[in-house]
């Protein structure tokens, strides 16, 4: 309630900047939004240290940020950095491109084939909201410990958004396009990779950006499961000598990864799309 | 007829389970045959082994998102209807959003130890930004004409908050709700396994590691279901709510 009320004693203010707001230039906008958006993240790191070195808290539950960064910096001076950084992207990145593959694959042929369809459309759809992450202990029976198990525990997470968006995308491309197409006397190979691929690739690039996390975040959890070298393993390992440092380390450096294969999808994505109205929506800027 | 037909695969999947397991095509120990699993299932909710950590499993998930809802929707309505909020957490949420919430689990767990504190946090903090994601593009993409009109004929604030600004974001705070009701499973089940000393999770790693496998797979298989079921049974709540959104569309 009292939230709301606050938004009362804002309201003139607010509507005031609503309405008078002009369109800046994009690439200002963009500029003054990037700029904003270091000074807050500037702002909660700042806040982290003075908190920590307060004495509100334990330097247990949470170290100060300067020494989570110093940590980092002899981590990557030993180079037990770059390994676990590594590691953890080799195992993640490996499931990813082995789901994207598969998953494209998979969709194009359910798209194509009743039969595959029928085959594989209940399994994808109970499949789908399940938590694979269950399955962790089944593969790690039946493949053991080592990177073949991560692997396939994130292609096995990763390859559901993949196959979903594929179809949806193939299933969303226009029948004009594909009868012109005919028309025009393309055979079926030449329609499906020069015609509905591009066509259904906006789709299919929204289902990667959600594999891609994902694959990222079975990686580490597997990691953290069975130890060993890693992002995920290193911190299990810090958690188990009660060195706060270590796991903290950990969360900044799986932050910056995440955040940097995100950005990296994005742009990946901007430019494969060039060509496609959506690059010219002001959206993606 | 017609989803016998839709889900014969499934069945199909079982039956090749059933046969592989019982022609001994790989080790019995890699693959036990379901129906050993099933029996053993039901031994494990005889003895209630299965029914008491379930319940404490259900209980984290239930309580993490209950409190991603509430803390979740408020914020992304707040963010939505006031611009300084917005410049202050949407950088906070657009950093935070791609970060693996896993990788919190060791911290959860040097904060709040090994118990049901460290998960409830887990899933609270894991499920939060979906929810605030959709609430936020939910009530910032309410027709500002709607507003304009509710505002005119005399509505307050509040009023139009409850009648204009929630019901037209439903559908996209619904949808949030949706992503985090599987990651709160997702992050249950992987911190359980982790670190615990009961629920769902704990029960997989301590079945495991004595070696009895048919148990094992009788939870993990339980707990993949629950996952499915609970998303069915929300779509199916969600479509209940958004009646009379569907004549419109």
């Amino acid at each position: 309630m009292a939230r709301t009320d606050d938004l009362t004693a804002d309201e003139a203010h607010a509507r005031a900047r609503g309405h008078a707001a002009l369109p800046l230039p994009t690439f200002l906008g963009a500029l003054a939004r990037g700029s904003m958006h270091a000074i807050v993240i500037l702002a909660v790191l700042v806040g982290w240290e003075v908190v920590a070195r307060s004495g509100m808290v334990t330097p247990f539950m949470l170290p100060a940020f300067s020494a989570v960064l110093e940590r980092i910096w002899t981590d990557a001076t030993t180079g037990e950095l770059f390994i676990n950084i590594g590691l953890t992207l080799y195992r993640a990145l490996t499931g990813f491109f082995i789901a994207a593959a598969g998953g494209i694959v998979l969709g194009m042929a359910m798209s194509r084939s009743v039969g595959v369809n029928w085959l594989f459309d209940p399994i994808i759809s109970v499949g789908f909201p399940m938590p694979k992450i269950a399955f962790l202990p089944v593969v790690i029976l039946w493949l053991g410990f080592y990177d073949v198990s991560k692997i396939s525990m994130v292609v096995l997470d990763a390859i559901f958004p993949v196959v979903t968006a594929t179809l949806a995308g193939i299933r969303g491309v226009e029948r004009e396009l594909i009868w012109s197409a005919r028309n025009m006397g393309a055979n079926d190979r030449e329609l499906l990779w020069q015609i509905i691929f591009p066509a259904a690739l906006p789709q299919i690039m929204t289902g990667l950006q959600v594999a891609l996390p994902i694959a990222l975040i079975v990686a580490v959890v597997a990691e953290m499961m069975m130890g060993g070298y890693g992002l995920g393993g290193g911190m299990m390992t810090a958690s188990r000598f009660a060195d706060s440092r270590g796991v903290f380390a950990g969360i900044v450096e799986i932050a910056v990864v995440g955040y940097c294969l995100v950005k990296g999808m994005a742009l990946i994505r901007r430019r494969l799309l060039l060509w496609h109205q959506e690059a010219l929506e002001p959206s993606t800027a | 007829m017609k989803t016998f037909w839709r889900y014969l695969p499934l069945l199909l999947l079982a039956l090749a389970w059933e046969a592989i397991a019982r022609l001994e095509l790989v080790s019995s120990l890699a693959l036990p045959p379901l129906s050993a699993v099933i029996a053993s299932w039901f031994d494990l909710i005889k003895s209630g082994e299965l029914v008491t950590n379930g319940a404490s499993s259900l209980y984290r998930a239930a309580a993490g998102l209950g409190l991603s809802i509430v803390v979740g929707t408020t914020l992304g309505i707040f963010m939505a209807w006031w611009r300084p909020v917005n410049a202050l957490l949407s950088p906070i949420v657009e950093v935070f959003y791609p970060m693996p919430k896993s990788a919190l689990i060791p911290v959860t767990v040097l904060w709040l130890g090994f118990g049901d504190g460290s998960k409830i946090l887990l899933i609270f903090l894991g499920c939060m930004l979906p929810i605030t994601i959709g609430a936020f593009n939910g009530a910032r993409s309410s027709d500002q004409a709607l507003v304009w009109s509710a505002r005119s004929m005399g509505a307050g604030r509040l009023r139009v908050l409850r009648d204009v600004v929630l019901p037209s974001a439903m559908p996209e705070l619904l949808n949030g709700i949706r992503t985090a009701l599987a990651l709160s499973f997702i992050l249950l089940v992987s911190s359980e396994l982790i670190v615990a000393r009961q629920g769902f999770g704990y029960l997989i790693g301590f079945l495991g590691a004595n070696g009895s496998y048919e148990p094992m797979f009788a939870v993990v298989l339980t707990v993949a279901f629950l996952g499915f079921a609970a998303d069915r049974a929300y779509q199916a709540i969600v479509r209940r709510v958004l009646l009379w959104r569907e004549q419109t569309i």
